[in-house]
């Protein structure tokens, strides 16, 4: 009883905080807009008008896949680990080196462009956990630091290593045929990355719910002085699902080159990882439910950037939309009294029932 | 006509009179108190609790009961989700405890709030600090301290640090702040239960001098020959539900704990005499320095053996938790030797320690035992479930492991709706039979047993105690650290006492040791002379 209240809530609250920061999107958009029913129009309706659209909402779910279920994992074990977006865009540049320089086979090549931004990727996130577990430095300040490190260490191999200096802008050369995701519907450009974020969600999903690592993760961020009095290597599992989920976002980093673009053309941090603490916030860090958190926010963005094509809505309201969800979703209190009282009740039924 | 308005006024006389008997007789009562806690737990159902003025009114019930619910709610603290709280006849709405202090509630927690590296004075004043345009005066506080402990003949030394002090006496500081600040009915929530008997003897001195001057009293137990020997009137709870109240001179003992369990409680536990074997666990010269360089476990040389419960008295905050800690390999940089099966577990990672089937029942149930926010099962599979039989391929067996974890539930008496349920949603005792399911149930070959039986109620102590004893008669070792002294000698074949990280006594028989008797140990006003000490050392 009290636990489906509980499950309940978990659900109310997301569908709240939602419709909240909707309302107020709403309210923002009357006082900007000249014709605001018309901008809500574009903003809720406009990502299904068409296939293309519909498209478009999937294409920017695939990484997101990736760095929610790599940030879920990293989240599990109590890290509050930023290196996702540092391990994103390294993964891409990795992917992109191996996808010029490498002369393999098709089906081979981008599996081991994948392998290499997974490697990378996979290095990015531990480094901060390493830190932790040696010196207790506080992973949160380590990771973002290290994005910076990760940003320009990528800029460096594009910019001296594979950059190609006929395009008349900071890119890479061309990535070759072989090593490019093909697409899964001719429509639209949604590649076979889809399919590889699915079975890492599923895979993802095993291993933290269903497997003993999982479940070792998972006390140690629930309790790691528990973890630790019950014969649990706190150390060690810190640092393989820092590895793991930094592993998962650098293989989103490669699989979004191999699908999306031709060559590396980044200038700057894609904001990729950050997503994927957003995604997995929104996900109760439980790899299940990272796909609808991924399309959701996906179809946010798509919905926002149609809405400032055809209005004269900018594409920022969308910032505002995602940070007030988060505020509310991340509130402990929020709702806590009306819980409080739904709990009373049904405390008071049962008790009535048992007396009876 | 002029009889009929005689009578008339003779009544709203005696109607008045009534009710001015009515509010000199309880000053304070409250009425249909219902609390529910946000896991659904029902701390207090319909409870009706009235106080007389100048009594000592003891509040009993087993731990979980809802006897410090109702305290806190009478504290501000905690609001009450239906019930009101009448003070001198007057309905009140106590929001937070600086209203219950201003109408003249104050209460004495169990666990001091006090802040250990000011004086006495200081710790006196917070809140209400002397002084002039912003500036705190020190020696006005000094004045206020020494002022106060006067007038209610409570000497203490108002320049001391409170960290400097013993635990009666920061007890007493706790009573003279609340004094200091005007009121005229106090709440002790157990005082007593990290006293030594002796403290306790001069507590309750102190406290009938109170009643004396008119106090009020609120005194929560759940030891009755203390409430026999104190209080007036008491209240009992069971269930969060008031099961009686009356007047103490006319029950027995007995009476009472019938009142508090429903049944009569056996306190004493039948168990044959040990049969001993060969030494599990043997602590060499084991010493232990704390981060302030406080050396808090002190030399320690002792023996647990196969077949036998040792058990270890001793107020609490004498060394007991750093020692079961060091030898659960919970702290590190040990001086000296703690050897399992004469091998030195220095080297050795807890795993590899529970692996040579070593259980340990944590005295800090949220910190180290439990999993607030994991559900049941995975609370009792946290020492089991890396092993084969409950892993196929690479994936957890769920329904192995469900399996086990019904069959501990069941057979550990845990009620619970469902082993799926947070553990936050149990009760005490409940999640204490979690932790005990665990660690019994996995046929271990020393139990190291930290206040096994603290906070949890009656029913359930009884099954832990028992538990241990069948244990033992299995074969395993028992290390028993409690501050409840009736429990030590109940379940122990020998006893141990540990006073400021020494070991003082050591008692071969239990059987024949009195409370009174481990009490001087443990204040260390007496203490055995080393050749007796030597015998705890089995080689």
């Amino acid at each position: 009883m009290i636990n489906k209240i509980e499950n309940q809530f978990k659900f109310i609250r997301i569908a709240i905080s939602i419709s909240i920061a909707l309302l107020l999107a709403f309210l923002i958009i009357s006082f900007v807009s000249k014709d605001p029913l018309f901008a809500m129009y574009n903003l809720i309706i406009g990502p299904f008008e068409n296939i293309r659209r519909v498209g478009n909402i999937v294409e920017l779910m695939i990484p997101l896949l990736f760095t929610g279920v790599g940030v879920s994992i990293m989240y599990s074990a109590g890290q509050i680990n930023m290196a996702s977006e540092g391990a994103f865009f390294l993964g891409g540049v990795a992917a992109a080196y191996v996808s010029v320089t490498f002369l393999l086979p098709y089906g081979i090549h981008p599996v081991v462009a994948m392998i290499a931004g997974g490697l990378i990727g996979g290095l990015i996130g531990l480094i901060p956990a390493i830190l932790f577990v040696k010196f207790k430095a506080l992973p949160v300040v380590s990771s973002l630091m290290l994005n910076y490190i990760s940003y320009f260490l990528g800029m460096y191999v594009i910019h001296y290593i594979i950059f190609d200096p006929e395009t008349g802008y900071l890119s890479s050369f061309l990535y070759k045929e072989t090593a490019i995701l093909p697409k899964l519907f001719s429509v639209t450009r949604i590649h076979w990355g889809l399919v590889i974020g699915l079975i890492v969600v599923v895979l993802g999903y095993l291993f933290l719910k269903k497997s003993k690592w999982g479940y070792a993760i998972r006390m140690i961020g629930m309790n790691p002085n528990f973890a630790q009095y019950s014969g649990i290597n706190v150390g060690f599992y810190i640092l393989l699902c820092q590895l793991i989920g930094g592993a998962i976002a650098g293989i989103g980093g490669a699989v979004e080159q191999l699908g999306m673009y031709s060559r590396f053309q980044y200038q700057k941090l894609s904001g990729h990882g950050f997503d994927g603490v957003l995604v997995a916030i929104l996900a109760n860090y439980n790899p299940k439910f990272v796909p609808l958190a991924a399309f959701f926010i996906a179809y946010v963005r798509v919905g926002a950037d149609v809405m400032a094509r055809n209005s004269d809505v900018p594409i920022e309201i969308v910032s505002i939309i995602q940070a007030v969800i988060i505020v509310f979703v991340a509130s402990e209190r929020f709702l806590a009294g009306w819980k409080h009282r739904k709990i009373v009740k049904a405390s008071q039924e049962r008790f009535a029932s048992e007396e009876a | 006509m002029a009889s009929v308005s005689h009578l008339f006024h003779l009544e709203i006389g005696v109607r008045i009179m009534s009710e001015n008997i009515k509010v000199e007789e309880y000053i304070l009562s409250m009425e249909n108190i219902t609390k529910i806690y946000s896991n659904g737990f029902i701390a207090n159902k319909s409870v009706n609790f009235k106080v007389r003025k100048g009594e000592i009114h003891a509040l009993i019930g087993e731990n979980g009961a809802g006897k410090s619910t109702l305290m806190k709610v009478l504290f501000g603290q905690e609001q009450p989700d239906s019930g009101e709280i009448f003070y001198k006849g007057k309905k009140t709405n106590i929001t937070n405890p600086l209203v219950a202090l201003h109408m003249g509630i104050g209460m004495v927690h169990q666990h001091f709030m006090l802040v250990p590296s000011l004086t006495v004075a200081e710790n006196m004043v917070l809140g209400v600090e002397p002084g002039k345009y912003g500036m705190f005066s020190y020696k006005e506080a000094v004045k206020l301290t020494n002022d106060i402990s006067k007038k209610y003949n409570l000497p203490i030394d108002a320049e001391a640090k409170i960290m400097d002090l013993p635990v009666g006496f920061k007890q007493r500081v706790e009573i003279l702040k609340i004094l200091l600040r005007g009121v005229d009915v106090l709440i002790l929530d157990e005082p007593t239960a990290v006293l030594t008997p002796q403290e306790t003897d001069e507590l309750f001195k102190q406290l009938k001098v109170l009643k004396e001057k008119g106090y009020t009293i609120i005194f929560i137990s759940h030891k009755l020959h203390e409430i026999k020997k104190l209080c007036d009137n008491l209240t009992v709870l069971r269930n969060g539900r008031v099961t009686g109240t009356a007047k103490v001179s006319d029950l027995t003992e007995q009476e009472i704990s019938k009142m508090m369990v429903g049944r009569d409680v056996f306190l004493t536990i039948k168990k044959d005499v040990a049969q001993p074997k060969e030494t599990v666990l043997s602590v060499k010269n084991l010493s232990w320095v704390d981060k302030h360089g406080k050396r808090v476990v002190n030399n320690l040389s002792f023996s647990v053996r196969a077949g036998e419960i040792l058990g270890i008295a001793g107020v609490e905050g004498n060394g007991q938790r750093e020692l079961t800690n060091l030898i659960a390999r919970l702290e590190e940089n040990q001086i000296g030797e703690i050897l399992l099966y004469g091998k030195s577990i220095a080297k050795q990672s807890i795993r590899e320690i529970r692996e040579q089937k070593i259980s340990h029942i944590s005295e800090d149930r949220m910190t180290f035992g439990t999993v607030y926010e994991a559900t049941i099962e995975e609370n009792i599979i946290s020492d089991r479930f890396y092993k084969k039989e409950f892993n196929k391929n690479y994936l957890m067996d769920a329904k192995k492991i469900k399996n086990h974890v019904n069959e501990l539930i069941k057979e550990y008496n845990v009620r619970t709706d469902s082993k799926d349920l947070p553990i936050r949603t149990l009760s005490g005792g409940n999640m204490q039979k979690v932790v005990v399911a665990r660690e019994f149930s996995s046929d271990p070959k020393l139990v190291i047993a930290n206040q096994p039986t603290r906070g949890i109620d009656v029913g359930a102590s009884e099954f832990i105690r028992k538990k241990l004893v069948t244990l033992r008669d299995q074969g395993a070792a028992v290390l028993l650290v409690s501050a409840d002294l009736n429990e030590v000698i109940e379940v122990s074949d020998s006893i141990v006492v540990m006073c400021d990280g020494s070991i003082v006594a050591y008692l071969k028989d239990a059987k024949r040791v009195t409370e009174e008797q481990l009490g001087e140990y443990m204040l260390g006003i007496k203490k055995q002379s080393d050749e007796e000490l030597r015998e705890v050392v089995h080689d």
